[in-house]
């Protein structure tokens, strides 16, 4: 194989594993839900429904035929985009989904672009500095913001902000989103509330990742033909610490889709974590297989993108 | 006289220790360099020597700093600087060649922008000059391929190369003092004599004065003025090049210069056990490698037919290069690494390739002891837990009776007993490749397989240990395979020599005939580089180049 091949090799490699994942990981959630105490059939026609109409509906929900067969069919249809039809109301699953992943999504995009700029200089700074007043007071505050739970944080912020100052809305849906200001005032808290807490991870993981490449022979080699300190960090140490930076961001961004819950629930927020807790408490297999996927799918490719980017700043790899 | 160009008067360097105490390192040490002059540094680890060296440049590692006394190069008083003023001494009037170069080049950037980087920082000249001047620099140091080798990565050239261009990124600035920090220590012989080549002549070339940090006197004899002898933070003999070598005064660089002194090793006279035969190992048509095995064959092979045989109570010893199997050798015979064919033969008993199948009483009879006491030895485990678990392992043994047996293990090897109840780190380097080498005797075996076990070692200190493993030999009957890159160890232990080169046996001949007698082209090469305790060695060394050219790895 050609040399020039060999890191796109890597990362074709590297996709290959990921989809492999996932097909492991949809194995794991089908029969993890099939495994829910309970008959769907029952649960659906209630107390009063007679066996000859449980019987009925589970032959009419093909429940009857075997789990693998089921699983087969069920991958197939993910494959072509069709999630199944809940079991609730009847409305298809992509439909249920797809305004609430938007809104997930959108939540998840502006709480990356406001945190991982101040994360990583933070982080930079810190490791920069280290063990000056700045570099203290950044793992103070990283430390405090990870021992206080999110409903904390996120209950404070609309004690302070929605009650006491009235400056921003309680609720950031269905509020007027007309202004860019309008819309800057309706995602302020939740925004806060989780920058608060995935960036006190990525502060940390920065610094930790820079400090360790600042100990190497390389750098100090930098110091002694007179590099100044920002040329030390920036200059060598930052390139050899873009792997487990990237690392850092894409497990603390993961968090944003699926673990969002406690946030979307505080300011009634319609995303797609709160869906799927919905979903669980109606026992809607499909929906809660789909939402389980989504984010599974969303954890697999940030975290391939990471590696990818690891891969691809290693020369070492790239040539 | 003209003024000295750097003067080091009383300098006093303070460290503070992990618990928070405060030590001296440097304990007011004075000197002068004069412009051109090349001063060596000497001395074991913990002489202060690097310290001294970086201090130079106005640098202390964490947790150390400079607590009295003056450092002036040429007009600036280095010690009364503030951070910004030294930063712009630093590549600019002072420069700093390192021990590993391959640890000291920045992996993911390109060599050209790391040569030429002193020139973008201090701003000295634009860039395509800077360019420019690095090749003229590659030339000078006589780098292959001087107009290209800048746009590869580090890893893409040999260690030998890297070496040259660390010299190459120190001079781009026109230093007036060029600092060496053991810069050859990390190379392979044959490679080392080049680099000392093409550092003295280039040296000479600019007019500038060097200090060159060393442990290794022959090396420093090649290319220093003057030397100066360091033990513990002070300066203990200064004087000539000539003057040390020939007539040290100070007993500790006579101690120097005598664990230099090659002791040629006097077979022991065994008395045979006849109940044991005469060969304890022997190799034959042994083949290892590492990576995926495809058809029963490892992806890279690294051992090819290697055969021999060690009779009881003699040492074979095992010489070659970085990179030419003979650890792969120790750990294809130990079973770590399953050789995919040939066979072990140990005390008569053939031996199946992988450990796992191996009885324990197979497993007892050969041990190995590793080059770095530091990795070997679990730094959670006390001294005595090391050593009582081989004990109890093979022979069974708990309570007084093994507490008995791991006293009088560490009496075996010069150890006072009270020091089992430590841990690891708290022992000196020679004191912990001496519980290394007491739990290779706890199982009590025939043969002991020494990867290296004196290279990380100070000279003295090694020395010391060599005496030990012969008295040990006399007393308890054993047989050694001696790993080493280093000839005079070698010499000083071994009855035989084979020698190594891209994992096969070149050549193999008794040792003591090593250096007279040795017939292969590649022991001959080995043989002349080794550098000796002679001032004008490097200078009248003549080797042939097509001999250089085709088994040095430069």
């Amino acid at each position: 194989m050609p040399q020039s091949l060999q890191p796109w090799f890597l990362v074709i490699q590297r996709l290959g594993i990921a989809l492999l994942t996932l097909v492991i990981v949809s194995f794991a959630v089908f029969f993890a839900t099939e495994m829910l105490p309970g008959d769907v059939a029952e649960i659906l026609l209630g107390q009063a429904a007679t066996p000859e109409a449980v019987a009925g509906l589970r032959e009419a929900m093909g429940l009857n035929e075997p789990a693998l067969s089921r699983f087969i069919g069920w991958l197939i249809g993910l494959a072509r985009g069709d999630l199944g039809t809940s079991y609730v109301n009847n409305i298809e699953v992509v439909e249920l989904i797809s305004g609430r992943l938007v809104n997930s999504l959108k939540l998840a995009g502006v709480t990356t672009v406001v945190s991982v700029p101040i994360a990583l200089s933070l982080g930079i700074g810190a490791a920069m500095w280290r063990g000056s007043v700045f570099d203290r007071i950044v793992s103070m505050l990283t430390i405090s913001v990870i021992s206080v739970p999110e409903f904390m944080v996120a209950t404070l912020a609309v004690l302070i902000f929605a009650v006491w100052l009235g400056w921003l809305p309680a609720l950031s849906y269905g509020v007027d989103v007309s202004s860019l200001s309008a819309i800057l005032k309706a995602y302020a808290m939740p925004v806060i509330t989780l920058s608060c807490v995935i960036s006190a991870q990525m502060i940390r993981m920065t610094r930790a990742a820079v400090i360790e490449t600042i100990n190497t022979p390389y750098v100090e080699m930098a110091l002694l033909k007179g590099a100044s300190r920002k040329r030390m960090v920036l200059v060598h140490a930052l390139p050899n610490a873009l792997g487990p930076i990237a690392n850092a961001v894409a497990l603390s961004l993961s968090y944003l889709v699926g673990g969002a819950i406690i946030v979307e629930t505080i300011f009634n927020y319609p995303g797609v974590a709160k869906l799927m807790v919905d979903a669980v408490s109606t026992r809607d297999l499909p929906l809660i297989q789909s939402c389980a996927m989504i984010f599974c799918v969303s954890y697999l490719s940030l975290i391939t993108l990471a590696d990818v980017i690891a891969l691809l700043s290693n020369p070492r790899l790239r040539r | 006289m003209t003024m000295p160009l750097v003067s080091v008067k009383d300098l006093r360097i303070g460290a503070v220790t992990d618990a928070g105490r405060k030590v001296e390192i440097i304990k007011g040490v004075s000197f002068d360099i004069a412009p051109g002059e090349i001063v060596a540094l000497i001395g074991e680890s913990g002489s202060g020597k690097t310290t001294i060296a970086l201090s130079l440049m106005g640098h202390t590692r964490t947790g150390c700093s400079i607590e009295g006394g003056t450092i002036r190069l040429d007009t600036s008083d280095i010690t009364a600087m503030s951070e910004w003023a030294r930063a712009r001494v630093r590549g600019t009037e002072v420069s700093y060649v390192p021990q590993s170069a391959a640890a000291a080049f920045n992996p993911s950037k390109r060599i050209m922008d790391q040569v030429t980087e002193i020139s973008a920082i201090h701003d000295l000249m634009p860039r395509a000059e800077a360019e420019k001047k690095a090749v003229d620099l590659f030339r000078a140091l006589a780098l292959p391929e001087a107009e290209t080798i800048g746009q590869r990565y580090p890893h893409e050239v040999s260690g030998g190369q890297l070496q040259r261009l660390s010299a190459a990124m120190a001079l781009v600035g026109d230093p007036k003092l060029v600092i060496f920090d053991e810069p050859t220590t990390a190379l392979d012989v044959t490679t080392q004599i080049e680099v000392l080549r093409v550092f003295k002549s280039v040296m000479k070339q600019g007019g500038m004065a060097g200090v060159y940090v060393s442990h290794d006197l022959a090396v420093v004899a090649q290319i220093a003025d003057r030397i100066i002898v360091l033990k513990g933070g002070e300066i203990l003999e200064v004087g000539s090049a000539d003057q040390i070598l020939s007539a040290p005064r100070h007993a500790y660089t006579k101690q120097l210069i005598a664990a230099f002194e090659p002791v040629p090793h006097q077979p022991q006279g065994l008395p045979l056990q006849a109940a044991k035969p005469k060969v304890v190992l022997e190799v034959a048509d042994l083949c290892a490698g590492y990576g995926p095995v495809r058809g029963g064959v490892p992806h890279a092979k690294i051992l090819k037919d290697v055969s021999f045989k060690l009779e009881r109570g003699r040492n074979l010893g095992v010489i070659g290069e970085s990179g030419s199997g003979k650890s792969t050798l120790a750990r294809a015979i130990a079973g770590i690494l399953p050789a995919y064919s040939g066979s072990v033969m140990l005390d008569g008993i053939q031996l199946t390739p992988d450990l796992r199948n191996r009885s324990k009483e197979e497993l007892r009879r050969a041990q190995i002891v590793f080059q770095l006491a530091d990795t070997a030895l679990n730094p959670a485990h006390s001294i005595s837990t090391i050593l009582a678990r081989p004990l109890t392992f093979y022979d069974g043994l708990r309570g007084a009776a093994r507490e008995a047996r791991v006293i009088e293990l560490l009496d075996m090897v010069k150890l006072p007993a009270a020091l089992r109840h430590r841990l690891p780190g708290e022992l000196s380097g020679g004191q912990k490749q001496r519980v290394n080498l007491a739990r290779a005797l706890a199982a009590s075996p025939e043969l002991i397989l020494c990867d290296e076990i004196t290279s990380a070692l100070d000279t003295v200190v090694a020395a010391a240990i060599l005496e030990l493993l012969k008295e040990l030999q006399r007393e308890l009957g054993l047989s050694y395979m001696f790993i080493s890159h280093d000839l005079s160890t070698v010499e000083a232990i071994c009855d035989d020599v084979l020698v190594m080169y891209k994992g096969e046996v070149v050549e193999a001949l008794p040792a003591a005939r090593m250096s007279t007698e040795a017939e292969h082209p590649y022991s001959r090469l080995l043989v002349s580089s080794v550098p000796k305790l002679d001032t004008g060695w490097l200078a009248g060394l003549e080797q042939d180049p097509e001999l250089v050219a085709q088994f040095a790895n430069r």
